[in-house]
């Protein structure tokens, strides 16, 4: 029972995957498609030529045009890439909880299940900002930075079912990790939003940068959706060291011992404090707090990878 | 800020080097290990004290600044937001029309009325209210202010508490053997750290024995095979006033005794050795912990027999739970419980260099002057229940049937433990209250156009991050023209 779930997650894992690539493929030609000139003149003379259907085409017209400033633009292929992602993230989703059933626990207690459910939440983070912005020019960099970490997970970190630790076995293994990975994710929107407006700052100021960026935010609005968006994030971090502290505590006896894991984890909630303050900081809004975000989430994925492979010390769980 | 921000962004950076090398106070091996191998780079690390980072002058320099700062700046703060708290709001702005959400509303209405109605709405919605003639000034999200305030206060509680507990608990380790005891007391600990004003004749009594050790290892699924878990050390505890219970200690689960924790964080076998002179008489008897060298739990102990026999005797064991023979011939073990237990020894006779009163590691035997009596090639093989002799005719050796095991605990006192969460917990209920209540003002402002027509003014005023603040507005336009049967003006 145990291997077929197993054997059934990877087979969803890697289905996820190619949906994944799709919606990336998709997602990339919404870009393009946002970087060429607004076809409206042209389109406008082929519509009242076609005399009848018109009315039909000007109002998709009108709900393709891009509207600057506001970021909701839609188009098919953005439309097409959602859809995918959807798919993609059921079946990421789906993988997830057939791992945790083959395990019999939650499925985060190796390198490869931490990644395979880390990138979930990203994922999930990412469709359910949704309804409270339009963050879909985000989906090639979610999509493609999510795909990168898939790949690498399930190649290079895959392991087979094995029993839970001693140390491992807590209630704090859910809740620690689970707020860890969904800080992940909103670091992981914030970054986005972050690069997005150190290149429209770019594009306000001198003129160059790619063409979709007409169709995004101003400068200004991007930095204000990305300190709001990382400040949830900072709220999840600031948890999630409180309660590995307490774990620490039961666990290993200290509640803090400056292990490298707490050391990464307090670096990280070092570099989103300095962020915050930042904002309110003469001379540091706008590229230079953008930058913080974009290192500090830098700093999330050293933390992930490199200390969790490389480095020496207590949190040693990945499996490998 | 900017010297906030600043200390902050090199807090961080300054953390880094800490987590490249090995610590003294969480991995002392790991720097031993990376002095052997850098022998060039060492000292300069070590002058530097990268080994001890967060100890170091320059780290706790950082963060002292920090929070010197830090309380340079929540102190002027909070003075000046406990007036604010006890102030009324300030006095309507004569222009509205360049505040935040500025909208209309006009139409027959009553002026007296809408004013009251609009003041008590606002009371509904959490506003300190205050009329200044035709118009209402209201501020709400003071919380704010204070959620700030209390999670910059948390942090210094943090620090003051943490460095409390520092001076004032300690740390010990001890290993124990089943059906052994260990009594809280300084000399009955391998190893204590106390804390600076730690008085170790003091500490709480208390005495632990364990009575067992359950451990369980995988031998059914293949990829974790010998993996370990399911660790429970039963114990019996004696308190002071002679009251006795027992209790279990599990990984994630210590026992709390005499406000101390007891951690169970290592096992290992503790073989029962006895060692007879050739008359057959006993001269040393013991458990002795062998310490676990790799996961199948191949473990080492040294075994001293200062008196009783024509020579001092040490030993190097090497035990096998379940021995296997390598293509070399040398053993090992392929499992890590006791299926086919082997002890191996190599004697030593000589001067064991203990008699001088010197303190020895118990886990180490210095061979340079012994003469070796059984090596690598010829060691003593002994299984559970087994005698065999001594070389040279110095006597017997047995290993006894039963294989012990032995747990090391590690125990606990931090006083400020419990304010240290308080004070977290405060920290993330301050960071919540002070991130995500919006602080405001709003003004309603009735303005009588003649004839009975009367228009109304709505204007806000963000205090801080406020992204929600013109719908706010909005709403409280809405809701407040429509009781009075008036629409706001778009």
């Amino acid at each position: 029972m145990t291997q077929t779930l197993e054997t059934y997650s990877l087979f969803a894992i890697y289905s996820a995957m190619a949906v994944y690539a799709l919606a990336f493929i998709a997602f990339t030609f919404d870009l393009a498609r946002r970087a060429a000139p607004a076809p409206v003149s042209a389109s406008v003379g082929a519509a009242t030529a076609v005399g009848g259907r018109a009315t039909a085409l000007l109002e998709r017209l009108a709900t393709d045009a891009p509207v600057p400033d506001s970021g909701r633009t839609t188009s098919r292929p953005l439309r097409v890439a959602m859809a995918l992602t959807v798919v993609g993230w059921v079946l990421h989703v789906a993988a997830d909880i057939m791992r945790g059933l083959a395990a019999g626990r939650v499925p985060w207690a190796n390198m490869f299940e931490f990644s395979m459910t880390a990138t979930a939440i990203v994922v999930g983070v990412f469709l359910l900002l949704q309804f409270w912005q339009d963050f879909r020019f985000l989906g090639a960099y979610i999509t493609g930075f999510v795909l990168i970490l898939l790949g690498l997970a399930t190649v290079n970190f895959y392991v087979a079912v094995v029993p839970l630790p001693d140390a491992l076995q807590s209630a704090w293994l859910v809740i620690h990790v689970f707020v860890a990975s969904l800080g992940t994710g909103f670091f992981a929107i914030g970054a986005g939003l972050s690069i997005a407006q150190l290149l429209q700052s770019r594009r306000e100021t001198s003129g160059t940068g790619p063409r979709f960026l007409d169709t995004l935010p101003n400068a200004e609005k991007l930095e204000n959706l990305a300190y709001r968006v990382i400040l949830v994030g900072f709220v999840f971090w600031t948890f999630t060291l409180i309660a590995g502290a307490i774990w620490a505590e039961r666990a290993w006896g200290r509640y803090w011992g400056w292990d490298t894991k707490e050391v990464w984890t307090f670096i990280i909630w070092t570099i989103f404090a300095g962020y915050i303050h930042a904002r309110a900081t003469r001379g540091w809004r706008g590229s230079r707090s953008a930058t913080l975000a974009i290192v500090g989430f830098g700093a999330v994925l050293f933390n992930f990878t490199i200390v969790n492979l490389f480095f020496k010390g207590l949190h040693a769980y990945s499996g490998l | 800020m900017r010297t906030a921000l600043f200390l902050l962004l090199l807090l961080a950076f300054a953390a880094i080097p800490g987590s490249l090398v090995p610590q003294v106070t969480a991995d002392p091996n790991g720097v031993r290990a990376y002095e052997i191998q850098n022998p060039t780079l060492y000292p300069i690390l070590d002058a530097l004290g990268v080994f001890n980072t967060y100890g170091s002058v320059w780290f706790s320099a950082i963060y002292l600044l920090l929070f010197v700062s830090l309380i340079g700046c929540i102190i002027p703060r909070a003075r000046h937001h406990w007036g604010a708290l006890r102030s009324r709001p300030p006095r309507t702005p004569a222009r509205l029309e360049r505040m935040a959400g500025f909208s209309t509303a006009s139409g027959q209405a009553d002026a007296a009325a809408a004013l009251s109605s609009a003041t008590s709405q606002l009371k509904r919605l959490g506003y300190r209210t205050e009329t200044f003639g035709a118009s209402v000034s209201a501020e709400r999200g003071y919380l704010r202010e204070t959620g700030n305030l209390v999670f910059h206060m948390a942090l210094v509680g943090i620090l003051v508490a943490v460095g409390f507990g520092g001076g004032f608990g300690f740390t010990g380790q001890r290993i124990v053997v089943e059906g052994s005891k260990f009594v809280n007391a300084e000399g009955d600990y391998d190893t204590i750290s106390p804390g600076r004003f730690v008085d170790t004749d003091d500490l709480s009594p208390f005495r632990i024995v364990v009575d067992d050790f359950e451990v369980r290892y995988e031998a059914e699924n293949k990829n974790a095979y010998g993996q370990a878990g399911g660790y429970v050390a039963h114990v019996t505890n004696t308190l002071a006033d002679g009251s006795t219970q027992k209790a279990q200690i599990k990984v994630n689960e210590p026992l709390e005794i005499g406000g101390t924790q007891v951690y169970l964080l290592g096992n290992g076998y503790a073989p029962t050795v006895t060692v007879r002179d050739p008359e057959g008489t006993v001269v040393w008897t013991d458990d002795v912990p062998f310490l676990p060298q790799d996961a199948n739990l191949t473990s080492q102990g040294v075994i001293k027999v200062p008196d009783g026999l024509a020579e001092q005797v040490g030993m190097i064991g090497f035990l096998y739970p379940t021995v296997a023979t390598l293509p070399s011939g040398a053993l090992a073990s392929s499992f890590p419980d006791l299926n086919d237990p082997v002890l191996s020894l190599q004697v030593y006779a000589g001067d064991l260099g203990i008699n001088d009163g010197e303190p020895k590691s118990v886990y180490a035997l210095n061979t340079a002057d012994l003469t070796q009596l059984a090596g690598r090639k010829d060691a003593l093989k002994l299984t559970p229940g087994e005698t065999v002799d001594l070389p040279d005719g110095l006597g017997t050796i047995e290993l006894s049937a039963d294989i012990k095991r032995f747990v090391s605990l590690d125990v606990h006192r931090d006083p400020a433990q419990g304010w240290v969460l308080v004070f977290a917990i405060l920290v993330l209920g301050g960071l919540l209250t002070g991130l995500f209540v919006p602080r405001r003002r709003v003004w309603v402002k009735v303005v009588e156009t003649g004839g009975g027509d009367i228009r109304i003014e709505y204007a806000g005023l963000a205090r801080g991050e406020d992204p929600t603040l013109d719908a706010a507005v909005a709403d409280i336009a809405a809701k407040h023209s429509t009781a009075l049967g008036l629409k706001v003006d778009s």
